[in-house]
């Protein structure tokens, strides 16, 4: 229960950062993504039904208050969280290296698949622009703020771990 | 892990039959309005107050970094402008340019007389979408202050967008220069009808829109000419200002030209919009 208040929130400040602060502080009218790094942060650290339950409910934040249509973002947070979570496996919190790579990985892939189902089907065919210009920059930008959110999530997550575990132990 | 979940389904289950209810969700808000429900009313309840108060952080720190911006342009700018002054004054071109910041600003008071007709209530930007792709904000005004879907938004003295979705305190706004944005407009001089379009690429390339199938047989358009929105859009009112031509040139069908206008507005820094509370359809009562 505690896990969930806290999830809620962390998913939450990080919605409202994005659609405000961050906003401001784009850079060339690029701002990071937050939520994938959430998303896909709690896919490898805590399986692939974390992984999925967080990206459904993160996308459908998205989808309530920016998407055309109830459903398509929940249905790519969720798929990029589950996939990450097939990752658990060789998760080791001190090799900051893997996740970098899978936030990176993540972000790549949502930028390719907006790409492909919001702009491609409207006939707009110049991908590498599109990927020099939106993909690209907003994958660097979110990994520049990985480095930091990275920490607040995995120092959340362990704190979360422990104070479970205490209580698992009272039970035993 | 085992012992905590008493009912405990493979992911792969759970996988699935999210997935099925999201692609069911979709094609259900495809067909229906159900964006407008209860879901949305709740997180506008939730997250609007939120974002009301922290996009005053943001926009305090842009400002900041705007202020030294700015500096820096200025400096830059009052040494270039101090060499233009004496070519200037040895041309005596100014009085040309006068002449025609005269007739447009002629123009313009006549466009802005015409606006005060239309009713129009102030609402701020409280937050943007948090993707990259697309130019959809939010607004604190909603069905509690008169605001309905399709009526048009403004800012200062150009077109904005339109409002797409509306809940109880925010509304949805898609922006002209969304990629996904298209509307119906006219010269002012000539009333030749053209279609404008948002752009993701143009807009950050050039921080224009495009406009197409311009009808100009007579060749009276050129680079410079107003372009307001038409008189025969189904949802966007007559007469308020798109922005000026700024690129045209002749299609490959020789029949229609295409080009690119600049428009008014300033996307970037947009802060506090205005509401015009006349629906097109009621526009002549």
């Amino acid at each position: 229960m505690k896990r969930k208040i806290v999830v809620f929130l962390l998913i939450s400040a990080c919605f409202i950062l994005q659609s405000t602060v961050f906003k401001s502080l784009a850079l060339a009218n690029i701002s990071p993504n937050l939520l994938i790094v959430i998303v896909s942060s709690f896919g490898f650290m805590r399986g692939k039904k974390s992984g999925l339950l967080i990206g459904f409910f993160s996308g459908l934040l998205v989808d309530i208050s920016y998407g055309e249509v109830i459903g398509f973002y929940s249905l790519m947070y969720m798929y990029i969280g589950y996939f990450n979570g097939f990752f658990k496996k060789i998760f080791y919190p001190e090799d900051v290296k893997l996740p970098m790579a899978l936030i990176a990985g993540s972000d790549f892939l949502y930028g390719i698949l907006i790409y492909f189902f919001l702009f491609l089907f409207r006939k707009r065919y110049e991908f590498g622009y599109y990927l020099m210009h939106i993909i690209i920059p907003e994958l660097v930008y979110t990994i520049l703020v990985t480095l930091v959110l990275y920490r607040v999530i995995l120092f959340i997550n362990n704190k979360l771990e422990e104070s479970e575990k205490r209580s698992a132990s009272k039970f035993v | 892990m085992k012992k905590k979940s008493k009912i405990s389904m493979p992911s792969k289950y759970i996988l699935m039959i999210i997935s099925l209810l999201c692609i069911i969700m979709i094609f259900i808000s495809f067909r229906t309005n159900i964006s407008t429900g209860s879901l949305r009313t709740v997180s506008g309840y939730i997250y609007v107050p939120v974002q009301k108060g922290i996009n005053r952080i943001g926009t305090f720190f842009s400002d900041k970094a705007d202020d030294l911006n700015k500096l820096r342009d200025v400096m830059k700018k009052n040494e270039k402008l101090q060499a233009q002054v004496d070519k200037l004054s040895i041309e005596n071109s100014n009085l040309q340019q006068d002449k025609f910041e005269l007739d447009r600003l002629r123009k313009l008071y006549k466009l802005d007389q015409k606006y005060t007709s239309y009713k129009k209530i102030g609402a701020r930007v409280i937050g943007k979408d948090t993707g990259n792709w697309f130019s959809v904000f939010m607004i604190d005004k909603g069905s509690d202050d008169g605001i309905k879907k399709d009526m048009n938004v403004m800012a200062g003295s150009g077109l904005v967008g339109i409002i797409i979705d509306v809940g109880p305190n925010w509304a949805k706004v898609r922006s002209i220069i969304d990629d996904a944005s298209e509307l119906s407009a006219m010269t002012l001089e000539t009333s030749d009808r053209c279609f404008v379009e948002g752009g993701l690429m143009d807009m950050n390339e050039k921080q224009m829109v495009k406009f197409t199938d311009l009808k100009d047989p007579d060749n009276q358009v050129s680079s410079g000419a107003e372009v307001v929105t038409s008189n025969i859009s189904v949802k966007f009112l007559p007469g308020i200002t798109i922005g000026y031509i700024t690129e045209i040139k002749i299609g490959s069908n020789n029949l229609t030209k295409s080009g690119y206008i600049t428009p008014v507005v300033d996307f970037e820094h947009l802060e506090e919009v205005l509401v015009i509370t006349d629906l097109k359809e009621k526009g002549g009562k």
